[in-house]
């Protein structure tokens, strides 16, 4: 069912606090005594370490202490996958990101005088900036001990490509580039430690995974995961971006903390933040297509080499999932691919928003119109030819049957609401002469959903009612920003019939709940959503089979709604507080915790086959823009968008990640690009990382499907990421409807001097 | 030296004239509301109101306040801590998500509506152009301030 307005005012939980600038971000809390520390980093991109001499920064006024890697008591080696960053560089500088030495001062302004005096004595050493040199027998290698620099490597092997090639009548083969992105989260990394007097290091940072955090900082300091308490404060955004070197940051002002027993806050400049965060990885994308005259698809062969740079993070995940999905959502029987993570002397790319799909989407959605031009046919009709539909079965052989499958329904509902086809008929393509050409562009996906075969794929839910009927809740999913807290509420309120009034959100805390894993793969609300439905109904059971003999009916017959318990036939009816009385008096506790595990899913490395995710969303969107002839200057006129999100829970805040996925996916189709010279992050600042700002962005239109799927306990799935994943390659079409020109390098540039 | 902040006059001494206005308001008085997203003066997060017009905290001086009156995201609302139309504005808007650039986005929407109480959507968009968001893609801001311009007629 298409839902399109809703009238309903926004709610979120957290939104008085924010908008009267109350909200605490990690750099707003006050602490006594606290001290500064700020990270040093070196000139080289790629050197041997000889020493580090900080004697005479220690000297400085102010300067408490300057560590290094000497005064790392735990693991100096941490990562989610390979244990290859060093919390400080070592043996080693891999990239200009590595931090060498971190000051700890009275004053941010005393430690930040003190850097020039940390003293690197080094040897460089030849770099590898190149994924595919990288790649080359005798390349440098980025990490001696991997004994290569292949980070990892996945494939699809499905039918058998030489008979897709026999069978093909048209063969397409073209290259793609993609570029390294940065998130740009208006926040940069801040972190606060404490050493509690109970010897507990209590972290609060601005990071989108506290569980990952905690991991990092038990690790770095050597103590357990019971002694590491990582407490949720308002985040200025993640995007992805927040894990790694979030969790980093945190880790090293932790150890700032436990070496000189005081409070520690470190927060970055933008200039740190855009020089050590990880960033989108840059794909090279090598594709060739085989096509029957009819447009069936006969194969695909796709070779996708990232540059991971100087650290794995969470590369083999990220291509993972371009793997899965390389085929974008089409049939295809016949398909090889090949994808490489490679390591080199760049800046490190780890998860960000979309999480390995915007390069392929960029790719393969211009690759299906390229094939629907070459053989003549419609573009839409092409891409209903070869869709998946109901039953279908996905290139890694997995059956789409045990969910709505709505690619085409998302399809026809952008088609309808932006006018596409009437609109396509107006398209330029170049006209000379023309003052201004006009465009108009689509693309299509589907995604799996949450974390699939990357990992282990589940969370939990608490739900504590107090004596006077108000509700606790919390989860293991995090607020980035996105409106985390506020979904689980309204789920809690909806599943128990009460108000949402009723309920608070506990500040979340490692200590308070079991890990849920991290909030990323767009499975906050599938996967604590479904915690806090299991929550609910295991409450419900328990204080149903209390209160049976109250209403005088069986447990069974018990509705709770409106804030009441009532016998099904409504004879007898026990208000939700009146309720809890009783539970109190029976001596039985109003509380539940819930999980929910993630279906069971498959994958086999060496065949790349496997049921990948547990189920799938779909997605489209349009985009209509005017090209310039004479200066190539693109303008967005219009964006639409309709993406299946199973069920809308909070419809205001949906829209908002519709609209940011759109502004951030145009962004990336257009605009943005993280340039690397000599392994050096070009942009130092946002005034040269620009993103597209109010001017730059049309009226958008967001569309919200609605099919509930039935592997989601509250029929919701995520939308986070499917958003982000389609504005690049629309953008791409749009321009090549309006010049005449594709634009296999992302982001999309027209040359001023049109065709 | 004196200057008018949220309403409430404060003494400047002759020691913090030469402070960063950003760094004086968020450490020496509190006010965290104005948030540092660059230190260059170009994503708008610092933003505050001096007699009324936006400007950038962060490549301010404190002596560049003195004897002028000043707005800051926590002078917004009510004392009774009621929102003013436009926050309120904000929050029924969906106009929030991550909040780091909201007060700035609040303050810039204020000084715009105060002078232009019946802003096109493109004109609230020019308005807007020097604040950065990365979460909401602005198209429930402009929303925003559409409702809240007819409590400024
Ligand atoms: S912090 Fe002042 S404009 Fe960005
Ligand atoms: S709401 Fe996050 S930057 Fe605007």
């Amino acid at each position: 069912m298409a839902n399109s307005e809703t009238p309903r005012p926004a709610w979120r939980n957290d939104a008085y606090a924010k908008v009267t600038g109350k909200a605490k971000y990690a750099d707003d809390i006050k602490v006594l005594n606290c001290l500064h520390a700020v990270p040093v980093y070196s000139d080289y991109v790629s050197a041997r370490i000889i020493s580090i001499e900080t004697a005479d920064a220690q000297k400085q006024p102010g300067v408490v202490r300057v560590l290094t890697h000497k005064d790392v008591p735990g693991n100096l080696q941490y990562g989610q996958i390979i244990r290859d960053y060093a919390i400080f560089a070592h043996d080693k500088i891999r990239t200009s990101g590595d931090v060498i030495a971190v000051i700890v001062a009275e004053s941010r302004q005393q430690a930040m005088d003190a850097i020039p005096f940390v003293k690197l004595v080094a040897q460089e050493l030849p770099a590898v900036l190149d994924a595919e040199e990288a790649l080359m027998e005798g390349a440098p290698l980025v990490h001696e001990s991997h004994g290569s620099n292949l980070a990892n490597y996945h494939c699809v092997r499905t039918g058998d490509v030489e008979a897709g090639e026999r069978e093909a009548e048209v063969i397409l083969e073209q290259e793609f580039t993609t570029s390294r992105i940065e998130h740009a989260y208006l926040e940069p990394e801040s972190a606060l430690c404490v050493l509690r007097q109970d010897g507990v290091m209590e972290v609060c940072g601005s990071m989108q995974h506290p569980f990952s955090t905690r991991r990092f900082v038990a690790s770095t300091l050597g103590k357990s995961l019971a002694d590491v308490e990582v407490k949720t404060v308002p985040m200025g955004g993640g995007f992805g971006g927040k894990d790694d070197t979030a969790a980093i940051v945190c880790a090293r002002t932790a150890l700032a903390a436990q070496l000189t027993g005081r409070p520690v806050r470190m927060t970055y400049t933008r200039e740190w933040s855009m020089r050590e965060s990880y960033k989108r990885h840059p794909y090279k994308i090598s594709y060739r297509m085989g096509l029957k005259k009819d447009g069936k698809i006969t194969f695909v062969k796709v070779r996708i080499v990232a540059d991971g740079g100087a650290y794995c993070s969470v590369t083999p995940w990220v291509t993972w999932r371009s793997t899965v999905q390389c085929c974008g959502p089409y049939i295809v029987p016949h398909v090889h691919c090949d994808v490489y993570g490679v390591y080199t002397n760049n800046i490190y790319c780890g998860a960000m928003r979309g999480f390995g799909s915007p390069q392929v989407n960029f790719a393969i959605e211009q690759l299906i119109e390229m094939a629907a031009e070459k053989l003549g046919m419609d573009e839409i009709e092409l891409r209903r030819r070869n869709m998946v539909r109901q039953g279908s079965v996905t290139i890694t052989g997995q059956k789409l049957d045990d969910h709505t499958v709505s690619l085409e329904q998302v399809l026809d509902t952008v088609l309808k609401e932006s006018g596409y086809t009437e609109k396509k008929q107006r398209c330029s393509h170049g006209k000379p002469g023309d003052e201004e050409w006009y465009g108009i562009g689509l693309a299509l996906s589907y995604r799996g959903m949450s974390l699939g075969a990357e990992g282990t794929d589940f969370n939990s839910a608490i739900i504590n009612i107090q004596p006077d009927g108000s509700i606790l809740l919390e989860t293991g999913v995090h607020e980035n920003g996105q409106g985390s807290e506020s979904a689980m509420i309204l789920l809690c309120a909806e599943h128990l019939g009460v108000s949402k009034d009723r309920i608070r959100y506990r500040q979340p805390s490692t200590s308070n709940i079991p890990d849920g894993g991290t909030t990323v793969a767009s499975r906050g609300t599938i996967m604590g959503g479904g915690a806090v439905v299991n929550a609910a109904r295991q409450l419900k059971e328990h204080m149903a089979r209390i209160l049976a003999p109250d209403l005088q009916c069986s447990p069974e017959d018990i509705i709770f709604e409106d804030e009441t318990l009532c016998k099904k036939d409504k004879t007898r009816i026990l208000s939700f507080s009146e309720a809890i009385s009783l539970m109190y008096a029976r001596q039985e506790y109003p509380y539940s915790f819930g999980v929910f595990q993630a279906p069971r899913v498959s994958w086999d490395e060496h065949t790349g086959q496997g049921k990948a995710y547990f189920t799938w969303v779909y997605g489209c969107q349009a985009v209509e823009l005017k090209v310039n002839p004479h200066t190539g200057k693109i303008t967005l006129l219009n964006m639409y968008a309709a993406h299946d999100v199973g069920k809308a829970v909070n419809p205001a805040l949906l829209k908002g990640q519709f609209y940011g996925g759109m502004a951030m996916g145009a962004g990336y189709g257009m605009l943005e690009k993280c340039d690397v010279s000599d392994g050096r992050v070009v942009p130092t600042n946002l005034h040269q990382y620009k993103i597209l700002r109010a001017t730059d962005l049309p009226e958008m239109t967001a569309i919200i499907v609605e099919n509930p799927d039935p592997a989601s306990p509250s029929g919701a799935k995520g939308i986070g990421e499917p958003t982000n994943e389609l504005m690049a390659p629309a953008i791409a079409n749009a321009v090549f409807h309006a010049t005449g020109i594709r634009c296999p390098d992302q982001p999309v540039k027209v040359s001023n001097n049109g065709k | 030296m004196m200057t008018l902040i949220n309403g409430k006059r404060l003494e400047i001494n002759s020691d913090e004239t030469d402070l960063n206005l950003l760094d004086f308001l968020r450490e020496r008085l509190d006010l965290t509301g104005a948030k540092n997203g660059c230190g260059i003066g170009v994503c708008g997060a610092c933003t505050i109101l001096v007699e009324d017009e936006p400007k950038r905290a962060c490549l301010m001086k404190v002596q560049d306040i003195i004897g002028q009156k000043v707005l800051t995201i926590e002078g917004m609302a009510s004392p009774d801590g009621s929102l003013h139309p436009l926050q309120q504005a904000f929050v029924d808007a969906g106009a929030i998500q991550c909040g780091f650039c909201t007060p700035g986005m609040v303050l810039t929407a204020h000084a715009l509506l105060l002078k232009n109480p019946q802003p096109t959507r493109g004109q609230i968009r020019e308005a807007l152009k020097g604040n950065l968001c990365r979460c909401t893609g602005y198209q429930q801001i402009v929303d925003a301030v559409i409702t809240a311009s007819k409590h400024y007629i």
